[in-house]
Protein backbone atom coordinates (compact mmCIF):
# COMPACT_ATOMS: atom_id res chain seq x y z
CA UNK A 1 0.00 0.00 0.00
CA UNK A 2 1.20 3.48 -0.82
CA UNK A 3 0.52 5.70 1.72
CA UNK A 4 2.61 9.13 0.88
CA UNK A 5 -0.38 11.54 1.40
CA UNK A 6 -3.10 13.12 0.15
CA UNK A 7 -1.46 14.47 -3.40
CA UNK A 8 -1.25 11.25 -4.26
CA UNK A 9 -4.63 10.55 -4.47
CA UNK A 10 -5.86 14.54 -5.21
CA UNK A 11 -3.82 14.82 -8.33
CA UNK A 12 -5.93 11.95 -9.71
CA UNK A 13 -9.52 12.63 -9.00
CA UNK A 14 -10.58 13.27 -11.92
CA UNK A 15 -9.63 10.11 -13.46
CA UNK A 16 -11.00 7.74 -10.83
CA UNK A 17 -14.07 10.09 -10.00
CA UNK A 18 -15.42 10.22 -13.57
CA UNK A 19 -13.77 7.58 -15.34
CA UNK A 20 -11.44 9.58 -17.24
CA UNK A 21 -8.87 8.61 -19.41
CA UNK A 22 -7.06 9.50 -23.00
CA UNK A 23 -7.97 8.93 -26.50
CA UNK A 24 -5.31 8.96 -29.10
CA UNK A 25 -6.74 10.54 -32.53
CA UNK A 26 -3.23 8.95 -34.38
CA UNK A 27 -4.66 5.47 -33.45
CA UNK A 28 -8.12 5.59 -32.09
CA UNK A 29 -7.20 4.00 -28.90
CA UNK A 30 -9.04 4.50 -26.11
CA UNK A 31 -6.76 4.33 -22.89
CA UNK A 32 -7.40 3.90 -19.20
CA UNK A 33 -5.39 4.24 -16.72
CA UNK A 34 -4.63 8.02 -18.30
CA UNK A 35 -1.15 7.84 -20.11
CA UNK A 36 0.43 10.69 -20.94
CA UNK A 37 2.62 8.83 -24.06
CA UNK A 38 0.60 7.00 -26.71
CA UNK A 39 2.83 3.83 -25.90
CA UNK A 40 2.12 2.67 -29.57
CA UNK A 41 2.37 6.26 -31.18
CA UNK A 42 4.71 7.63 -28.89
CA UNK A 43 5.95 11.15 -30.32
CA UNK A 44 2.94 11.07 -33.32
CA UNK A 45 0.55 10.19 -30.79
CA UNK A 46 -1.86 12.82 -29.93
CA UNK A 47 -3.90 12.04 -26.79
CA UNK A 48 -6.87 13.90 -26.22
CA UNK A 49 -9.03 13.66 -22.34
CA UNK A 50 -11.92 11.38 -22.81
CA UNK A 51 -14.63 10.36 -20.34
CA UNK A 52 -15.94 6.93 -20.60
CA UNK A 53 -19.32 5.74 -20.93
CA UNK A 54 -18.83 3.34 -17.44
CA UNK A 55 -20.52 0.69 -19.61
CA UNK A 56 -18.45 -2.61 -20.38
CA UNK A 57 -18.52 -6.20 -19.65
CA UNK A 58 -16.22 -8.72 -17.55
CA UNK A 59 -13.25 -9.85 -19.03
CA UNK A 60 -12.14 -11.85 -15.77
CA UNK A 61 -12.56 -11.83 -12.25
CA UNK A 62 -11.86 -13.16 -8.95
CA UNK A 63 -13.43 -13.45 -5.25
CA UNK A 64 -11.03 -12.32 -2.74
CA UNK A 65 -11.19 -14.09 0.62
CA UNK A 66 -8.13 -12.82 1.89
CA UNK A 67 -7.04 -9.05 1.53
CA UNK A 68 -4.63 -6.87 3.65
CA UNK A 69 -6.09 -4.73 6.48
CA UNK A 70 -6.87 -1.88 4.59
CA UNK A 71 -9.90 -4.77 2.39
CA UNK A 72 -10.12 -6.76 4.75
CA UNK A 73 -13.88 -5.72 6.06
CA UNK A 74 -15.47 -6.04 2.69
CA UNK A 75 -14.25 -9.97 2.30
CA UNK A 76 -15.42 -11.59 0.21
CA UNK A 77 -15.51 -9.20 -2.45
CA UNK A 78 -15.45 -9.60 -6.18
CA UNK A 79 -12.27 -7.95 -8.21
CA UNK A 80 -12.58 -7.60 -12.18
CA UNK A 81 -10.97 -6.92 -14.94
CA UNK A 82 -14.03 -5.18 -16.65
CA UNK A 83 -13.67 -4.50 -20.81
CA UNK A 84 -15.06 -1.19 -21.39
CA UNK A 85 -16.85 -1.04 -24.71
CA UNK A 86 -14.29 1.36 -25.87
CA UNK A 87 -11.74 -1.20 -25.81
CA UNK A 88 -9.80 0.13 -22.60
CA UNK A 89 -9.77 -2.43 -19.76
CA UNK A 90 -9.49 -1.53 -16.28
CA UNK A 91 -9.67 -3.34 -12.54
CA UNK A 92 -12.23 -2.53 -10.46
CA UNK A 93 -14.68 -4.16 -7.58
CA UNK A 94 -18.03 -5.55 -8.61
CA UNK A 95 -20.72 -4.81 -6.15
CA UNK A 96 -24.52 -5.12 -5.91
CA UNK A 97 -23.76 -8.97 -6.97
CA UNK A 98 -23.66 -12.39 -5.09
CA UNK A 99 -20.37 -14.05 -5.62
CA UNK A 100 -22.40 -16.95 -7.09
CA UNK A 101 -23.73 -15.10 -9.84
CA UNK A 102 -21.28 -13.20 -11.57
CA UNK A 103 -19.41 -14.70 -14.34
CA UNK A 104 -17.31 -13.98 -17.28
CA UNK A 105 -19.39 -11.64 -19.90
CA UNK A 106 -21.58 -9.96 -17.54
CA UNK A 107 -22.46 -6.51 -18.53
CA UNK A 108 -21.87 -3.95 -15.68
CA UNK A 109 -21.70 -0.15 -15.42
CA UNK A 110 -20.03 1.68 -13.32
CA UNK A 111 -21.02 3.09 -9.85
CA UNK A 112 -19.57 6.02 -7.41
CA UNK A 113 -18.78 4.41 -4.46
CA UNK A 114 -16.22 4.17 -1.64
CA UNK A 115 -13.00 1.93 -2.35
CA UNK A 116 -10.72 2.30 1.11
CA UNK A 117 -9.08 4.26 3.66
CA UNK A 118 -5.52 4.49 3.76
CA UNK A 119 -2.21 5.29 5.66
CA UNK A 120 -2.10 6.56 9.58
CA UNK A 121 -4.44 9.84 8.41
CA UNK A 122 -7.19 7.23 7.29
CA UNK A 123 -7.04 9.22 3.37
CA UNK A 124 -10.75 8.35 2.32
CA UNK A 125 -10.84 6.93 -1.52
CA UNK A 126 -13.58 7.70 -3.41
CA UNK A 127 -13.55 5.86 -7.29
CA UNK A 128 -15.35 3.30 -9.46
CA UNK A 129 -17.01 0.50 -8.67
CA UNK A 130 -19.00 -1.68 -11.37
CA UNK A 131 -22.49 -3.19 -10.80
CA UNK A 132 -24.27 -5.37 -13.06
CA UNK A 133 -26.75 -3.47 -15.97
CA UNK A 134 -30.27 -3.40 -15.05
CA UNK A 135 -33.08 -3.42 -18.10
CA UNK A 136 -35.02 -0.79 -15.57
CA UNK A 137 -32.07 1.73 -16.42
CA UNK A 138 -31.73 1.33 -19.64
CA UNK A 139 -28.48 -0.05 -20.02
CA UNK A 140 -28.55 -3.59 -20.93
CA UNK B 1 36.50 -8.21 -23.14
CA UNK B 2 35.59 -11.72 -22.17
CA UNK B 3 33.61 -14.01 -24.30
CA UNK B 4 31.70 -16.35 -21.69
CA UNK B 5 31.03 -16.15 -18.36
CA UNK B 6 31.41 -18.71 -15.72
CA UNK B 7 29.57 -19.31 -12.43
CA UNK B 8 32.50 -21.22 -9.88
CA UNK B 9 30.51 -21.13 -6.85
CA UNK B 10 27.20 -21.37 -5.50
CA UNK B 11 25.84 -21.05 -1.86
CA UNK B 12 22.39 -20.76 -0.43
CA UNK B 13 20.99 -19.75 3.29
CA UNK B 14 18.04 -21.93 4.86
CA UNK B 15 14.64 -20.63 3.04
CA UNK B 16 12.11 -20.49 5.85
CA UNK B 17 10.13 -18.37 8.42
CA UNK B 18 13.94 -17.09 9.60
CA UNK B 19 12.85 -15.51 12.92
CA UNK B 20 16.23 -15.70 14.60
CA UNK B 21 18.17 -14.05 11.95
CA UNK B 22 18.47 -10.87 10.33
CA UNK B 23 18.48 -9.80 6.37
CA UNK B 24 22.06 -8.62 6.69
CA UNK B 25 22.93 -12.15 8.24
CA UNK B 26 21.01 -14.67 5.94
CA UNK B 27 23.27 -12.50 2.97
CA UNK B 28 26.51 -12.90 4.55
CA UNK B 29 25.32 -16.89 5.03
CA UNK B 30 24.36 -16.72 1.29
CA UNK B 31 27.80 -14.87 -0.21
CA UNK B 32 30.21 -16.75 2.33
CA UNK B 33 28.71 -20.04 1.31
CA UNK B 34 29.12 -19.14 -2.55
CA UNK B 35 33.14 -17.69 -1.71
CA UNK B 36 34.08 -21.02 0.25
CA UNK B 37 32.68 -22.99 -2.76
CA UNK B 38 34.72 -21.02 -5.58
CA UNK B 39 37.71 -21.38 -3.67
CA UNK B 40 38.18 -17.26 -3.78
CA UNK B 41 39.31 -14.98 -1.47
CA UNK B 42 37.65 -12.18 -0.50
CA UNK B 43 40.38 -10.32 -1.94
CA UNK B 44 39.60 -11.81 -5.47
CA UNK B 45 36.14 -10.32 -5.16
CA UNK B 46 36.05 -6.96 -7.50
CA UNK B 47 32.10 -6.22 -7.25
CA UNK B 48 29.02 -7.49 -5.78
CA UNK B 49 25.52 -7.28 -7.01
CA UNK B 50 22.94 -7.88 -4.67
CA UNK B 51 18.90 -8.69 -6.05
CA UNK B 52 16.57 -7.07 -3.55
CA UNK B 53 12.99 -6.35 -4.32
CA UNK B 54 11.41 -4.59 -1.33
CA UNK B 55 14.19 -4.21 1.59
CA UNK B 56 12.74 -0.75 2.60
CA UNK B 57 9.49 -1.95 3.07
CA UNK B 58 9.68 -5.16 4.47
CA UNK B 59 12.61 -4.32 7.00
CA UNK B 60 13.20 -0.88 6.85
CA UNK B 61 16.51 -1.05 5.29
CA UNK B 62 18.18 0.35 1.90
CA UNK B 63 21.76 0.64 0.74
CA UNK B 64 22.03 -3.35 1.22
CA UNK B 65 25.13 -3.19 -1.55
CA UNK B 66 27.42 -1.51 0.87
CA UNK B 67 25.87 -3.19 3.81
CA UNK B 68 27.05 -6.87 2.58
CA UNK B 69 30.28 -4.93 1.39
CA UNK B 70 30.65 -4.31 5.00
CA UNK B 71 29.74 -7.09 6.53
CA UNK B 72 31.40 -9.45 4.49
CA UNK B 73 34.58 -7.66 5.04
CA UNK B 74 34.99 -7.34 1.40
CA UNK B 75 36.75 -3.70 1.49
CA UNK B 76 35.81 -0.63 -0.76
CA UNK B 77 34.28 -2.91 -3.49
CA UNK B 78 31.62 -1.35 -5.74
CA UNK B 79 28.39 -2.87 -4.83
CA UNK B 80 25.01 -1.77 -5.01
CA UNK B 81 21.28 -4.01 -5.63
CA UNK B 82 19.01 -3.81 -8.10
CA UNK B 83 15.10 -4.10 -8.53
CA UNK B 84 12.73 -5.94 -10.82
CA UNK B 85 10.43 -6.83 -8.54
CA UNK B 86 10.04 -10.86 -8.15
CA UNK B 87 12.71 -11.03 -10.70
CA UNK B 88 15.10 -8.62 -8.93
CA UNK B 89 17.45 -12.13 -8.80
CA UNK B 90 17.46 -12.82 -12.14
CA UNK B 91 18.06 -9.23 -12.61
CA UNK B 92 21.47 -9.41 -10.45
CA UNK B 93 22.90 -12.08 -12.40
CA UNK B 94 22.26 -10.60 -16.01
CA UNK B 95 23.78 -7.35 -14.28
CA UNK B 96 27.02 -9.11 -13.18
CA UNK B 97 27.23 -11.61 -16.42
CA UNK B 98 27.27 -7.85 -18.50
CA UNK B 99 29.71 -5.94 -15.96
CA UNK B 100 32.19 -9.31 -16.41
CA UNK B 101 31.16 -10.18 -20.27
CA UNK B 102 32.15 -5.70 -20.53
CA UNK B 103 35.54 -6.65 -18.94
CA UNK B 104 34.70 -3.66 -16.40
CA UNK B 105 34.45 -6.91 -13.36
CA UNK B 106 36.61 -9.62 -13.64
CA UNK B 107 35.15 -11.90 -10.32
CA UNK B 108 31.80 -11.02 -8.68
CA UNK B 109 29.71 -11.80 -5.71
CA UNK B 110 26.05 -12.25 -6.76
CA UNK B 111 23.55 -12.12 -4.16
CA UNK B 112 19.63 -12.54 -3.99
CA UNK B 113 17.95 -11.94 -0.34
CA UNK B 114 14.86 -10.76 0.95
CA UNK B 115 13.55 -10.58 4.40
CA UNK B 116 9.86 -10.89 4.81
CA UNK B 117 8.65 -12.11 7.79
CA UNK B 118 9.60 -9.31 9.55
CA UNK B 119 6.44 -7.50 8.90
CA UNK B 120 2.80 -9.12 9.98
CA UNK B 121 0.89 -10.96 6.97
CA UNK B 122 -1.39 -7.70 5.80
CA UNK B 123 2.17 -5.29 5.52
CA UNK B 124 3.39 -8.41 3.81
CA UNK B 125 0.19 -8.50 0.97
CA UNK B 126 0.56 -4.71 0.59
CA UNK B 127 3.93 -4.69 -0.24
CA UNK B 128 4.17 -8.02 -2.51
CA UNK B 129 1.27 -5.58 -4.39
CA UNK B 130 3.62 -3.06 -5.15
CA UNK B 131 5.35 -5.75 -7.69
CA UNK B 132 1.55 -5.22 -9.88
CA UNK B 133 0.33 -1.69 -10.76
CA UNK B 134 -0.67 -0.97 -7.48
CA UNK B 135 -2.37 2.70 -8.13
CA UNK B 136 -4.34 0.76 -10.92
CA UNK B 137 -4.52 -2.62 -9.42
CA UNK B 138 -3.68 -2.71 -5.99
CA UNK B 139 -5.31 0.15 -4.85
CA UNK B 140 -8.83 -1.02 -5.80
CA UNK B 141 -8.59 -4.14 -4.11
CA UNK B 142 -7.24 -6.82 -6.17
CA UNK B 143 -4.48 -8.61 -4.14
CA UNK B 144 -1.40 -10.11 -5.75
CA UNK B 145 -3.57 -14.06 -6.02
CA UNK B 146 -6.62 -12.08 -7.15
CA UNK B 147 -4.32 -11.00 -10.05
CA UNK B 148 -2.90 -14.59 -10.85
CA UNK B 149 -6.54 -15.85 -10.37
CA UNK B 150 -7.41 -13.30 -13.31
CA UNK B 151 -5.16 -15.85 -15.35
CA UNK B 152 -5.76 -18.52 -13.96
CA UNK B 153 -10.30 -18.40 -14.64
CA UNK B 154 -9.57 -17.14 -18.31
CA UNK B 155 -6.86 -20.07 -18.80
CA UNK B 156 -9.54 -22.16 -17.64
CA UNK B 157 -12.32 -20.79 -19.61
CA UNK B 158 -10.00 -20.76 -23.13
CA UNK B 159 -8.42 -24.05 -22.64
CA UNK B 160 -10.06 -26.56 -19.79
CA UNK B 161 -7.45 -26.06 -17.13
CA UNK B 162 -8.97 -27.38 -13.97
CA UNK B 163 -8.34 -26.74 -10.78
CA UNK B 164 -7.16 -30.31 -9.88
CA UNK B 165 -3.96 -29.58 -12.46
CA UNK B 166 -3.10 -26.66 -10.51
CA UNK B 167 -2.91 -28.79 -7.65
CA UNK B 168 -0.75 -31.26 -9.16
CA UNK B 169 1.65 -28.40 -9.88
CA UNK B 170 1.81 -28.50 -6.18
CA UNK B 171 2.12 -32.05 -5.54
CA UNK B 172 4.83 -32.42 -7.63
CA UNK B 173 7.06 -29.48 -6.18
CA UNK B 174 6.51 -30.25 -2.95
CA UNK B 175 7.62 -33.82 -3.55
CA UNK B 176 10.62 -32.29 -5.13
CA UNK B 177 11.53 -30.28 -2.47
CA UNK B 178 11.81 -32.91 0.01
CA UNK B 179 15.09 -33.52 -1.28
CA UNK B 180 15.97 -30.32 -1.13
CA UNK B 181 17.79 -29.11 2.05
CA UNK B 182 17.17 -25.36 1.76
CA UNK B 183 13.90 -26.04 0.87
CA UNK B 184 10.83 -24.17 2.98
CA UNK B 185 8.82 -27.17 3.02
CA UNK B 186 10.62 -30.32 2.95
CA UNK B 187 7.58 -32.36 3.13
CA UNK B 188 4.92 -33.91 0.35
CA UNK B 189 1.37 -32.85 0.11
CA UNK B 190 -1.35 -35.06 -1.12
CA UNK B 191 -3.80 -33.58 -4.19
CA UNK B 192 -6.93 -33.78 -1.75
CA UNK B 193 -4.86 -31.39 0.88
CA UNK B 194 -4.17 -29.19 -2.09
CA UNK B 195 -7.90 -29.31 -3.16
CA UNK B 196 -9.20 -28.50 0.29
CA UNK B 197 -7.07 -26.02 0.88
CA UNK B 198 -8.05 -22.53 2.20
CA UNK B 199 -9.03 -20.07 -0.99
CA UNK B 200 -7.01 -16.72 -1.18
CA UNK B 201 -8.84 -15.43 -4.42
CA UNK B 202 -11.06 -18.24 -6.19
CA UNK B 203 -10.01 -19.99 -7.65
CA UNK B 204 -6.62 -19.73 -6.06
CA UNK B 205 -5.92 -21.66 -2.96
CA UNK B 206 -3.48 -21.00 -0.54
CA UNK B 207 -1.33 -24.40 -1.73
CA UNK B 208 -0.99 -23.09 -5.34
CA UNK B 209 0.73 -20.11 -4.25
CA UNK B 210 4.55 -19.81 -2.89
CA UNK B 211 4.61 -18.93 0.76
CA UNK B 212 5.84 -15.92 2.54
CA UNK B 213 9.90 -16.10 3.33
CA UNK B 214 12.95 -15.71 4.24
CA UNK B 215 15.98 -16.62 2.59
CA UNK B 216 19.61 -15.27 -0.27
CA UNK B 217 20.82 -17.24 -2.40
CA UNK B 218 24.41 -16.31 -3.65
CA UNK B 219 27.35 -16.75 -6.74
CA UNK B 220 30.63 -15.94 -7.87
CA UNK B 221 31.27 -15.39 -11.49
CA UNK B 222 34.03 -14.62 -13.39
CA UNK B 223 35.50 -14.42 -16.99
CA UNK B 224 35.05 -18.41 -18.23
CA UNK B 225 39.50 -17.39 -18.97
CA UNK B 226 39.80 -17.75 -15.45
CA UNK B 227 37.30 -20.31 -14.35
CA UNK B 228 39.70 -22.87 -14.26
CA UNK B 229 42.13 -22.15 -12.41
CA UNK B 230 39.51 -21.92 -9.28
CA UNK B 231 37.45 -25.25 -10.20
CA UNK B 232 37.24 -28.45 -12.49
CA UNK B 233 33.38 -27.74 -12.76
CA UNK B 234 32.78 -24.36 -13.84
CA UNK B 235 29.11 -23.98 -15.19
CA UNK B 236 28.87 -21.48 -18.47
CA UNK B 237 25.96 -18.86 -18.84
CA UNK B 238 25.00 -19.58 -22.32
CA UNK B 239 22.74 -16.94 -22.99
CA UNK B 240 20.76 -14.14 -20.81
CA UNK B 241 17.86 -12.41 -21.90
CA UNK B 242 15.27 -10.06 -20.87
CA UNK B 243 12.16 -8.51 -21.75
CA UNK B 244 9.20 -6.13 -20.45
CA UNK B 245 5.21 -5.86 -21.03
CA UNK B 246 3.18 -3.92 -19.61
CA UNK B 247 2.95 -3.24 -15.91
CA UNK B 248 -0.96 -3.85 -15.10
CA UNK B 249 -2.32 -6.83 -16.04
CA UNK B 250 -5.39 -5.12 -17.70
CA UNK B 251 -3.38 -3.61 -20.12
CA UNK B 252 -2.81 -6.94 -21.99
CA UNK B 253 -4.92 -8.22 -25.33
CA UNK B 254 -4.05 -12.09 -23.99
CA UNK B 255 -3.96 -12.98 -20.13
CA UNK B 256 -3.40 -16.42 -21.23
CA UNK B 257 0.09 -15.52 -21.76
CA UNK B 258 3.05 -13.78 -20.73
CA UNK B 259 4.59 -12.30 -23.81
CA UNK B 260 7.76 -11.26 -22.28
CA UNK B 261 7.92 -14.40 -21.62
CA UNK B 262 7.76 -15.78 -25.21
CA UNK B 263 10.48 -13.30 -26.25
CA UNK B 264 13.09 -13.47 -23.68
CA UNK B 265 13.02 -17.10 -23.88
CA UNK B 266 12.97 -17.71 -27.15
CA UNK B 267 15.57 -15.00 -27.68
CA UNK B 268 17.87 -17.18 -25.28
CA UNK B 269 17.43 -19.87 -27.04
CA UNK B 270 18.60 -17.99 -30.59
CA UNK B 271 21.45 -16.62 -28.54
CA UNK B 272 22.64 -20.09 -26.91
CA UNK B 273 21.65 -21.98 -30.38
CA UNK B 274 19.26 -23.89 -29.06
CA UNK B 275 16.18 -25.26 -29.05
CA UNK B 276 13.36 -25.96 -26.32
CA UNK B 277 14.06 -29.54 -26.59
CA UNK B 278 17.71 -29.57 -25.88
CA UNK B 279 17.08 -27.97 -22.11
CA UNK B 280 17.32 -31.15 -20.05
CA UNK B 281 16.15 -29.14 -16.63
CA UNK B 282 14.53 -26.04 -15.94
CA UNK B 283 13.46 -23.78 -13.30
CA UNK B 284 10.52 -21.62 -13.82
CA UNK B 285 8.86 -19.38 -11.87
CA UNK B 286 5.69 -20.77 -10.23
CA UNK B 287 4.56 -18.05 -7.85
CA UNK B 288 1.61 -19.53 -8.44
CA UNK B 289 0.98 -22.80 -10.09
CA UNK B 290 -1.03 -21.25 -12.64
CA UNK B 291 2.06 -19.29 -13.63
CA UNK B 292 4.24 -22.74 -14.04
CA UNK B 293 1.43 -24.22 -16.17
CA UNK B 294 1.95 -20.67 -18.31
CA UNK B 295 5.02 -20.54 -18.79
CA UNK B 296 5.64 -24.09 -19.37
CA UNK B 297 3.37 -23.22 -22.83
CA UNK B 298 4.64 -19.47 -23.33
CA UNK B 299 8.56 -21.53 -23.17
CA UNK B 300 7.36 -23.69 -25.88
CA UNK B 301 7.42 -26.97 -23.56
CA UNK B 302 4.34 -28.01 -24.84
CA UNK B 303 1.68 -25.42 -27.25
CA UNK B 304 -0.37 -22.95 -26.06
CA UNK B 305 -3.13 -24.69 -23.51
CA UNK B 306 -1.68 -27.63 -23.10
CA UNK B 307 0.38 -26.57 -20.16
CA UNK B 308 -2.65 -28.57 -17.45
CA UNK B 309 -2.21 -31.66 -19.73
CA UNK B 310 1.59 -32.00 -19.49
CA UNK B 311 1.66 -31.53 -15.50
CA UNK B 312 -1.25 -34.26 -15.40
CA UNK B 313 0.96 -36.67 -17.75
CA UNK B 314 3.92 -36.05 -15.76
CA UNK B 315 6.02 -34.55 -18.58
CA UNK B 316 7.04 -32.11 -16.07
CA UNK B 317 8.28 -34.64 -13.52
CA UNK B 318 11.87 -35.00 -12.31
CA UNK B 319 11.84 -37.71 -14.31
CA UNK B 320 9.98 -36.72 -16.90
CA UNK B 321 10.67 -35.42 -20.33
CA UNK B 322 11.16 -31.85 -19.91
CA UNK B 323 11.50 -31.54 -15.66
CA UNK B 324 10.29 -28.58 -14.12
CA UNK B 325 11.63 -27.33 -10.77
CA UNK B 326 13.21 -30.19 -9.42
CA UNK B 327 14.05 -27.77 -6.69
CA UNK B 328 10.69 -27.20 -5.41
CA UNK B 329 10.06 -24.17 -7.17
CA UNK B 330 9.11 -21.50 -5.75
CA UNK B 331 6.05 -23.19 -3.76
CA UNK B 332 7.70 -25.27 -2.47
CA UNK B 333 11.79 -24.17 -1.59
CA UNK B 334 10.06 -21.04 -0.61
CA UNK B 335 10.24 -17.31 -2.22
CA UNK B 336 11.97 -15.16 -0.76
CA UNK B 337 11.21 -12.28 -3.76
CA UNK B 338 15.19 -11.13 -4.36
CA UNK B 339 16.54 -14.51 -3.65
CA UNK B 340 14.77 -16.58 -5.99
CA UNK B 341 16.35 -16.01 -9.26
CA UNK B 342 19.69 -16.19 -8.17
CA UNK B 343 18.85 -19.80 -6.21
CA UNK B 344 16.98 -20.77 -9.66
CA UNK B 345 20.67 -20.46 -11.22
CA UNK B 346 22.25 -22.38 -7.48
CA UNK B 347 20.13 -25.38 -8.82
CA UNK B 348 20.91 -25.20 -12.16
CA UNK B 349 24.44 -24.93 -11.40
CA UNK B 350 24.45 -28.12 -9.31
CA UNK B 351 22.45 -29.63 -11.65
CA UNK B 352 24.57 -29.27 -14.12
CA UNK B 353 27.83 -30.23 -11.62
CA UNK B 354 25.79 -33.31 -10.94
CA UNK B 355 25.55 -32.12 -7.00
CA UNK B 356 22.03 -32.22 -6.90
CA UNK B 357 21.90 -34.95 -4.58
CA UNK B 358 18.82 -36.79 -4.70
CA UNK B 359 16.99 -34.57 -6.98
CA UNK B 360 19.56 -34.79 -9.63
CA UNK B 361 18.19 -35.19 -13.38
CA UNK B 362 20.43 -37.65 -15.31
CA UNK B 363 22.90 -36.17 -17.59
CA UNK B 364 22.07 -32.63 -17.65
CA UNK B 365 23.86 -30.70 -20.23
CA UNK B 366 21.85 -27.59 -20.63
CA UNK B 367 19.03 -25.82 -18.53
CA UNK B 368 16.76 -22.86 -18.36
CA UNK B 369 16.01 -20.61 -15.88
CA UNK B 370 13.01 -18.43 -16.21
CA UNK B 371 12.42 -15.64 -13.59
CA UNK B 372 9.57 -13.23 -13.70
CA UNK B 373 8.53 -10.21 -12.39
CA UNK B 374 5.14 -8.89 -11.03
CA UNK B 375 2.51 -10.77 -13.61
CA UNK B 376 5.22 -11.06 -15.99
CA UNK B 377 5.64 -7.52 -16.26
CA UNK B 378 9.54 -8.08 -16.61
CA UNK B 379 10.98 -11.95 -18.05
CA UNK B 380 14.64 -12.89 -17.39
CA UNK B 381 15.81 -16.09 -18.72
CA UNK B 382 19.41 -17.27 -19.03
CA UNK B 383 20.81 -20.81 -20.24
CA UNK B 384 22.92 -22.46 -18.50
CA UNK B 385 25.72 -25.06 -19.98
CA UNK B 386 28.28 -27.26 -19.07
Amino acid sequence: MAEKGVAQLWRKIKAIYTIQGDHCTTCDTYYFPPRVVCPQCRRKGQLEKYTFKGLGKIHTFAIVRQAPDTFKRQIPYIVAQVELDEGARLTAQIVNCDIEDVHIDMRVRSCFRKITEYGESGIIVYGYKFEPTMKVTGHE
Amino acid sequence: MSKRVAIIGVGMSKFGELWNKSLAEISLEAGMYAIFDAQVKGKDIDGLIIGNMSAGRFTGQEHLGAQAADWGGLGDLPAYSVEAACASGGAAVRQAYMAILSGEHDIMLVLGTEKMSDVNQSMAMDTISVASDWEWEGMFGATFPALYAFMARRHMMEYGTTEEQMSLVTVKNHKNAVHNPWAQFQKPVPLEVVMKSGLLADPIRVLHSSPISDGAAGLVMCSAERAKEFTDTPVYIEASSQASDTLALHDRADICSMNAVVSSSRNALKVAGLAIKDIDVFELHDSFTISEIIITEDIGIVKKGEGGKAIEEGLTEIDGKSPVNASGGLKARGHPIGATGVAQIVELALQLRGDAEKRQVDGVEKAMSVNIGGTGATSIVHVLGR
